[in-house]
């Protein structure tokens, strides 16, 4: 088939175009550690309020516990999601969604697509929506969900989410078995790139320093300086005493959730973390998660009118 | 009489939701078209993933007209009444009739309610389904607040005649009824217009959409099967599976892939799991060697190169999880080569079971030391009761069952025999979960037995040690599951199982537990405890036809929580009040207890010395005497040999000799010597019948 990409990166620029195409604004990734797309504050937050939007994007991720060293043909601690998030959610977007798949090469008159049931929770962010996995040929593509509510907010209007697993869809599309072995860049190219060549080495430093090496003790002070940060940063005035403006700094105070967030998802890789604990420390993010959307939609982005 | 077709077009419809939706929009629509005046001949309703359709036969064309008659106050009442009865009808005092009553004249007023055409009725009672539909969750979509199980699309709604079809006007939400719908999503996209059910039905299948869930499944399996057939095959029936996959697709098309020979050596239990949780596959077995060796999965669409494509892509998707399961697998072996079980289950050692209960490492040595003590009771070896107990979790750690927790137990077993240990602690590893339902199988391996009781003694005893006993609905760690697994394997096994000195035990370990037990102590819940086995035990004989009164008569004051004895000591109890003798005497044993009562109540005092037969006045009384005298010891000598049939039997001997005492003797006699030693008689007997139960507390 003349129309099939040929590198990992020809299906992010695919997808780039095409939401582009559909009138997404094209984010770049967040700069901080996150463990999903959803943690942008572009979805987080913009979800919340009554303000219309949408975005497209590449989000890095990282589940530390996901680690094998780069061995595992499809594990990775450190791997990408392609992230679209519209308010609200447009009546066509299983449509627009199916063009995307076009998009990036899967022919639907030979291919058996699905939409299987599959609710989204993300207890950190005390957040959830209905929706589907998005199967292709049995194999799961990318995750469909209207949410319903984030921040224990609920969501008016009500935000479409896509979120598709880059790796193991352009295996799929480009018929790949191990991740590693996928081209980056165009097999054709001067200096042709395997996703090996870039990420193997990573994965193995990482996977150590996630398992064996990273402090423990550390980790946990990191955490509640954050959770402190973000407590801090939500008390002060609404009011800014050097501008004499009114600025909620809500992002500021997300991305200290985004970090105890993180810290949270260190901790478990390095089995510290108790299945009683477990549950306590979830419930502390959520709770940094709900302040800083009850923060966010006393902005003027998140819907505040004055 | 028009028929009426309504179909509400969504996105996909979660297959576990189907067909209860289909069901409820029949039932909530034709309920409420009934309550509104209009009758209909026949309904049906249809669900796939992206519709719910209804079919409603011979509808009233209109509701008819209702006649109301009210009867007002008197003419002569209060001006205020009659205002007040011409507010509650809406009509004016000139439009009241005034009729003669017995009381005098009176005001009537006659509502007549006009019938409404069906359009209106149906349009009301539509609407008011959607906004109502039972979904288990539903969601808002875009800027509506209109809730749906995924966003809703379109509604479909004509009522049709001979004479052609009319759409029932109706606006939900912006969401305007019409006369079209769309068939399948690739293979016939588009939308079409329909004017009534039959034509629906077959537009829909020219469309690629085969609308009833029966159907589907029906084809889904008959082309599996034969596939199989074909090539000396069988399909492994999964009821469970078909449905959901019946709801999966609107035209469905199973496809047959074999699985890979580097795969066909995993344990047959993990190939259909992983098959069947993440793929949604049939798996094919070949009758000859059992072994699962190939795969059915059913496509939602026909295609050019005939499902070359599709399936090539899930035997890819399924290849990938079978090597992470045969990954899983190896490594576990490899493990379990090394370390042996005990070794596999050390992680538990940093696993807590309960804050207060320690780690699952803590629990497993209680559990083991219990089934130590428990093995002589249930004939089993102590040391391989104890050891089984040991390595009955050790596959909780592992990756295949941290991959699939529902094969927990199972790859125990697996792995036990891999280390080569007795088949009987293999056996125990996966049996000792059971029973985790009423209808689950019981192990009856002694093995198997000892360590499921300690199991399930050590989860009871540990919770009612912390005073985290179950209330109401809630039962967070399904303890009442426990009784009743307890229960089950003492009466499945016969085996006599000591609960209070058991519970002891049990409590001296939990309470070894580094944090401390702060509870009430085993003296003060051990009481509790038996009376939850009590009620549990009352649950479960439920279904025997054992009536809880029974259980409650048979249930000593000081139970000794023996529940082989006691339900042996039930069931002979239940049979005997089954028959003629047993209601007969449980009337007797009633009668005699009221009298006795009452006469003990009169005079102040209780008859409960010795009756002397020598003041028996006349031969029925002397006779029961001379019976009383010989069943006494039969039922003492039955009920020390644990023979409740034999002690039902002896006490039946009472019934003749008592019915006719009682018919010859008035035990108020003049005589009060003769009447006390009546009354101590009947004493005697009330005594002999409180040996086996008591009878006062079971329900007429």
């Amino acid at each position: 088939m003349a129309d099939r990409p040929r590198s990992f990166q020809e299906i992010i620029l695919r997808l780039q175009s095409y939401w582009a195409g559909k009138g997404c604004a094209i984010m770049q990734p967040y700069d901080m550690e996150v463990g999903a797309g959803t943690f942008h504050p572009a979805t987080t937050l913009r979800s919340l309020g009554s303000n219309a939007w949408a975005a497209a994007y590449v989000q890095p991720s990282r589940r530390p516990t996901d680690g094998r060293y780069g061995e595992n043909p499809n594990r990775l601690q450190h791997y990408y999601q392609y992230q679209v998030l519209i308010k609200p959610s447009p009546p066509n977007l299983q449509e627009l969604y199916l063009g995307s798949l076009r998009a990036i090469g899967i022919d639907m008159d030979l291919h058996d697509i699905r939409f299987v049931e599959d609710d989204w929770e993300s207890p950190t962010l005390g957040a959830w929506g209905l929706g589907w996995e998005v199967w292709c040929d049995g194999m799961e593509v990318s995750q469909f969900t209207y949410f319903q509510q984030v921040g224990g907010h609920d969501c008016k209007p009500v935000s479409g989410e896509l979120t598709y697993g880059l790796e193991r869809l352009a295996m799929y599309i480009l018929g790949v078995d191990h991740v590693m072995d996928m081209p980056f860049n165009d097999p054709d190219a001067p200096i042709a790139l395997s996703y090996g060549d870039v990420f193997r080495q990573t994965e193995q430093e990482y996977s150590r320093w996630n398992f064996d090496v990273a402090d423990t003790a550390t980790l946990l002070d990191h955490f509640v300086e954050a959770e402190a940060e973000c407590a801090r940063i939500l008390a002060a005035p609404h009011e800014d005493p050097k501008t004499g403006k009114r600025i909620v700094m809500a992002h500021p105070a997300y991305d200290q959730c985004i970090k105890a967030s993180h810290i949270f998802n260190l901790l478990d890789a390095r089995g510290v973390i108790s299945v009683t604990e477990r549950q306590a420390y979830i419930g502390r993010v959520r709770a940094l998660a709900k302040q800083c959307a009850d923060a966010f939609v006393q902005t003027e982005a998140g819907g505040y009118a004055a | 009489m028009p028929d009426l077709l309504i179909e509400l077009f969504s996105e996909e419809i979660p297959a576990r939701m189907q067909a209860k939706a289909a069901d409820d929009l029949r039932r909530l629509m034709t309920d409420g078209m009934v309550e509104a005046g209009l009758t209909y001949a026949g309904a049906a309703a249809f669900a796939t993933p992206r519709r719910l359709t209804l079919a409603v036969e011979d509808l009233l064309a209109e509701s008819p007209t209702l006649r109301e008659e009210r009867k007002g106050p008197r003419v002569d009442a209060p001006e205020t009444a009659l205002e007040g009865f011409l507010r509650s009808t809406g009509l004016t005092k000139d439009q009241l009739e005034v009729r003669d009553d017995k009381k005098g004249q009176v005001y009537f007023a006659v509502v007549e309610k006009a019938g409404r055409p069906a359009a209106d009725i149906v349009a009301e009672v539509l609407e008011k389904t959607v906004r109502n539909f039972p979904w288990p969750k539903s969601m808002r979509w875009g800027a509506g607040s209109l809730r749906w199980v995924r966003p809703l699309h379109s509604i479909l709604a004509i009522l049709s005649t001979e004479e052609g079809a009319q759409v029932v006007p109706l606006d939900v939400d912006g969401i305007v009824s019409g006369d079209t719908t769309e068939g399948h999503r690739f293979l016939s996209p588009g939308r079409f217009a329909v004017t009534g059910f039959e034509d629906y039905a077959a537009k829909l299948k020219r469309a690629h959409v085969v609308l009833d869930a029966a159907e589907r499944a029906d084809m889904i399996w008959a082309e599996a099967t034969n596939m199989a057939f074909a090539q000396g095959l069988e399909v492994v029936e999964d009821k469970g599976l078909l449905a959901e996959v019946a709801g999966l697709v609107e035209w469905p098309v199973p496809l047959m892939g074999a699985i890979g020979e580097d795969f066909l050596e995993l344990p047959p239990e993990v190939l259909q799991t992983s098959m069947k949780e993440h793929q949604k596959f049939f798996s094919v077995r070949d009758p000859g060697t059992g072994k699962i060796v190939k795969y059915v999965t059913v496509a939602n669409r026909t295609t050019a190169d005939d499902g070359a494509t599709i399936l090539a892509g899930n035997g890819k998707v399924l290849a990938a999880r079978l090597a992470d399961a045969k990954f899983f697998w190896e490594n576990d072996l490899r493990t379990v080569e090394r370390v042996g079980l005990e070794g596999m289950a050390e992680p538990l050692a940093n696993v807590t079971f309960h804050n207060k209960l320690g780690t699952q490492a803590e629990r497993i040595e209680r559990i083991a030391a219990l089934a130590r003590e428990i093995a002589p009771l249930v004939g089993a070896d102590a040391d391989l009761a104890e050891q089984a107990a040991k390595v009955a979790k050790a596959d909780l750690p592992s990756e295949m069952v941290y991959e699939f927790p529902e094969l927990q137990g199972l790859m125990g077993r697996y792995y036990a025999e891999a280390a080569g240990l007795d088949q009987s602690i293999a056996n125990a590893c996966e049996a000792h979960y059971s029973p985790l339902g009423p209808s689950d199988d019981v192990p009856t391996e002694p093995v198997s037995v000892a360590v499921a009781l300690a199991d399930k003694l050590d989860t009871l005893t540990g919770f009612w040690a912390i005073d985290e006993k179950p209330t109401g609905s809630k039962d967070p760690f399904a303890l009442r599951r426990a009784a009743l697994g307890i229960i089950r394997l003492v009466l499945e096994n016969g085996v006599r199982l000591p609960l209070p000195p058991m519970v002891k035990k049990a409590d001296i370990l939990v309470c070894m537990n580094p944090d401390g037990i702060s509870g009430p102590g085993p003296e003060k819940y051990i009481p509790t405890l038996l009376s939850f086995f009590a009620d549990r035990l009352k649950v479960h004989l439920r279904s025997e036809g054992i009536r809880h009164d029974v259980i409650d008569a048979a249930l000593p004051e000081e139970w000794d929580g023996d529940i082989l004895l006691l339900v042996n000591r039930v069931r002979a109890l239940q049979a005997f009040l089954d028959t003629e003798d047993g209601a007969n005497l449980t009337a007797a044993y009633t009668r005699a207890s009221n009298i006795v009562r009452a006469e003990e109540g009169k005079d102040g005092v209780e008859y409960t010395l010795d009756p002397n037969p020598d003041l028996a006045e006349n031969a029925s009384e002397t006779a029961l005497f001379a019976v009383l005298d010989a069943v006494e010891p039969k039922l003492a000598a039955a009920l020390g040999a644990e023979k409740f049939e034999d002690a039902m039997t002896a006490l039946a001997g009472l019934r003749e000799p008592l019915d006719a005492f009682f018919e010859e003797t008035l035990i108020n006699s003049d005589n009060q010597i003769v009447r006390r030693n009546r009354l101590c008689l009947l004493n005697r007997i009330k005594a002999l019948f409180a040996r086996i139960a008591d009878f006062g507390k079971i329900e007429g």
